[in-house]
């Protein structure tokens, strides 16, 4: 048996039985929608359908139209790729990683967590696609028997084995994702009344009954899955990272580069989770479950990796210095002091100097300074990629061909449109999906509720070790 | 033959695991327990054995690990060596550490996917297919111990009735199955 110290915060606060959280939780779904959630959607379809829009004309135009060159060839959209797969890293982190540490605090951000992973990917695979110019071929990237010899994909390249790590790190969220979502959906449809959604949860249950080997099984299936995403999660921002670090262009060329990407893309996921969670919670009526607690020991993930992407840019100013390399040196040079300082800058406050302030408990315990230091990190973050592309590469060895790279309309259109499609998809999985795992929750009421917790112990004790079991229910 | 089936529900985790401890020390087989979340320690209770998907997932990743292999080294070995940069590329143990990122993420391709879908036809899992949990309940609060009279033919149904009586269950319903 296991019973938390007194003195540590319970994670699920007031008076609540198992029936209060499917109520709790099921509310949102089966209430009518808010009106703010009717605006919220049309602003961000609106907003997403423009970029559509944009990249329609890009496709059929060419991607002449946005505003890279021939010096400057990856500009916004590896940008926007490389911002949005370190956005889509928390989701998989929280639910795999903090599953092996057994942190039970996470059960109240995973289900958002990797919805927003999910989607996140999505929007991060837009990029490259489109970056391809003739999207229609984008196939050729998988190894398929040809009719140009038997000529196959090149096995030797990081951007092949980004093909394979991103793809195979979206499909392995959904499938951990939707394991967890599928008893959740049986308590949808053992409860909704009217016919259509019955129906469809339903289906999307797939007639889950709860038995006692179901959830045997289930613990199972999620303790392997978190296994294998936690390399997983690990792999993929380090091979993104290997897209620049293994090419010979000074600024990319450094093998710092994958624990910096990794740690850089865990600290924007906690930023973008705060940013959906604290406005979620209200909206939601969920502040019982996402509170204060939630949102310190995400502050403090934030301020972790903050610190480390901080030692990062440290040390590759060093050794561009240190190694005596002048084409290194000057790489940063240029950075911080040439015509795109300003990016360099607002890098260097948002990243370094921002999550530093964490160390202050009432601050990272503010929701409001956390709502914002999370929209700076994200900021923060973008000017991190744009600074390491297009700083690293508009100077390159021949000063003839030196460049600015200058945003069309479209890269504003494209980039500002995936983050409507992003909303798009996220307010209908708040509206139409259960956005904490309820089963998971009830199995740590009983250990980390308020109410429960600092009761005297009215069971008897059970003598069974509890393995391969993240949670326990005394 | 029609069979008698006896669903105890109650209303707390703990009360359902005591009370199954309670009854199968007195020699009743519990069938099936019905629980919105899972109830840790009640397997080795009511006798359910641990599951081998975890073998099978070793089985699947291995199975990934193979192919990517073998692929890797048809297409870059075999069928159209590449020749980048003079690098050797003789063999594939020349060339294994470019080789190294695809095959992990094939190796767990292969092992999330392949023991998702054995965990989906195990538990029987599929879209569309009815739900047989006996009351809609039991996915929200309340728990449900089912006992097959066949499964405890050493009991009348008075006596096993009585034996659950003692359990503090909150309902105790029957049903007829063909």
């Amino acid at each position: 048996m296991h019973k938390e110290a007194a003195i540590r915060e319970p994670l699920i606060l007031g008076h609540k039985t198992y029936a209060d959280i499917t109520a709790d939780v099921c509310k949102p779904i089966e209430d009518k929608a808010p009106k703010m959630w009717y605006v919220l959607f049309s602003i961000a379809l609106i907003i997403g359908l423009y970029g559509v829009g944009c990249i329609a004309y890009l496709i059929g135009t060419g991607i002449g139209v946005w505003g890279l060159n021939k010096t400057i060839g990856w500009a916004w959209d590896i940008t926007n790729f490389v911002w949005w797969v370190g956005i889509g890293h928390a989701g998989t982190l929280i639910s795999a990683v903090l599953l092996l540490f057994r942190q039970k605090w996470r059960m109240a951000i995973n289900r958002s967590a990797e919805a927003m992973t999910i989607f996140a990917v999505f929007m991060a695979g837009i990029f490259p696609m489109i970056h391809m110019g003739r999207i229609w071929l984008a196939y050729w990237v998988v190894p398929l028997p040809n009719q140009f010899g038997s000529l196959w994909v090149n096995f030797n390249s990081p951007l092949l084995w980004d093909v394979f790590a991103i793809s195979t790190y979206l499909s392995v969220s959904v499938v951990f994702w939707y394991i967890g979502l599928i008893p959740d959906f049986a308590t949808l449809r053992d409860r909704v009344k009217r016919p259509i959604p019955k129906k469809m949860y339903s289906i999307l249950s797939f007639g889950w009954s709860g038995r006692a080997k179901n959830w045997n099984r289930f613990e199972m299936v999620s303790l392997i899955l978190a296994g294998l995403a936690t390399p997983l999660v690990f792999s993929v921002h380090s091979i993104v990272s290997f897209d620049f670090a293994t090419s010979v262009i000074p600024g990319w060329h450094t093998t710092i580069f994958p624990p910096y990407f990794v740690a850089g893309a865990v600290f924007s996921g906690f930023a973008m989770v705060q940013t959906l969670m604290l406005v979620m919670r209200k909206a939601m009526r969920l502040e019982a479950y996402i509170h204060t607690r939630h949102v310190e020991y995400m502050n403090i993930v934030i301020m972790v990796t903050g610190s480390i992407v901080g030692t990062a840019y440290i040390t590759e100013l060093f050794i561009s210095w240190y190694s005596g390399v002048e084409y290194e040196a000057y790489a940063f040079i240029n950075r911080f002091s040439g015509p795109y300082w300003w990016a360099y800058w607002s890098m260097m406050t948002c990243n370094v100097i921002s999550p530093q302030l964490m160390w202050i408990r009432p601050l990272r315990r503010s929701l409001l300074f956390t709502f914002i230091i999370s929209i700076v990190v994200n900021i923060g973050m973008w000017f991190e990629r744009y600074v390491i592309i297009v700083s690293s590469i508009h100077r390159d060895y021949l000063p003839s061909s030196w460049s600015m790279h200058y945003p069309s309309h479209i890269d504003l259109g494209v980039y500002v449109g995936t983050i409507g499609l992003f909303f798009v998809f996220f307010l209908l999985f708040a509206r139409f999906f259960p956005v904490l795992p309820i089963a998971e929750l009830k199995t740590i009421l009983k250990s980390s509720g308020e109410s429960y917790k600092n009761a005297p112990d009215t069971h008897g004790h059970d003598g069974h070790a509890d393995d391969n079991h993240n949670t326990n229910n005394h | 033959m029609a069979e008698k089936i006896i669903y105890a529900m109650y209303d707390d985790d703990d009360v359902l695991k005591d009370g199954a401890k309670k009854l199968v020390a007195k020699g009743v087989k519990v069938s099936e327990v019905f629980s919105p979340f899972p109830i840790h320690g009640i397997d080795p209770i009511i006798g359910v054995q641990n599951t081998r998907l975890g073998i099978m997932a070793f089985l699947y990743a291995i199975t990934g690990t193979m192919l990517a292999t073998i692929a890797m080294r048809y297409f870059m070995i075999s069928d159209w060596p590449m020749n980048i940069g003079g690098k050797p590329n003789n063999t594939y143990l020349d060339n294994i550490l470019a080789f190294i990122p695809v095959t992990f993420e094939f190796t767990v391709l292969c092992a999330a996917h392949g023991m998702a879908l054995t965990y989906f036809l195990r538990n029987k899992i599929l879209p569309g297919l009815p739900a047989s949990n006996p009351d809609p309940r039991t996915t929200d609060d309340r728990f449900v111990m089912e006992f097959r009279m066949s499964e405890n033919s050493n009991f009348t149904e008075e006596e096993l009735t009585s034996l659950i009586q003692t359990t503090g269950y909150v309902e105790l319903d029957q049903k007829e199955v063909k």
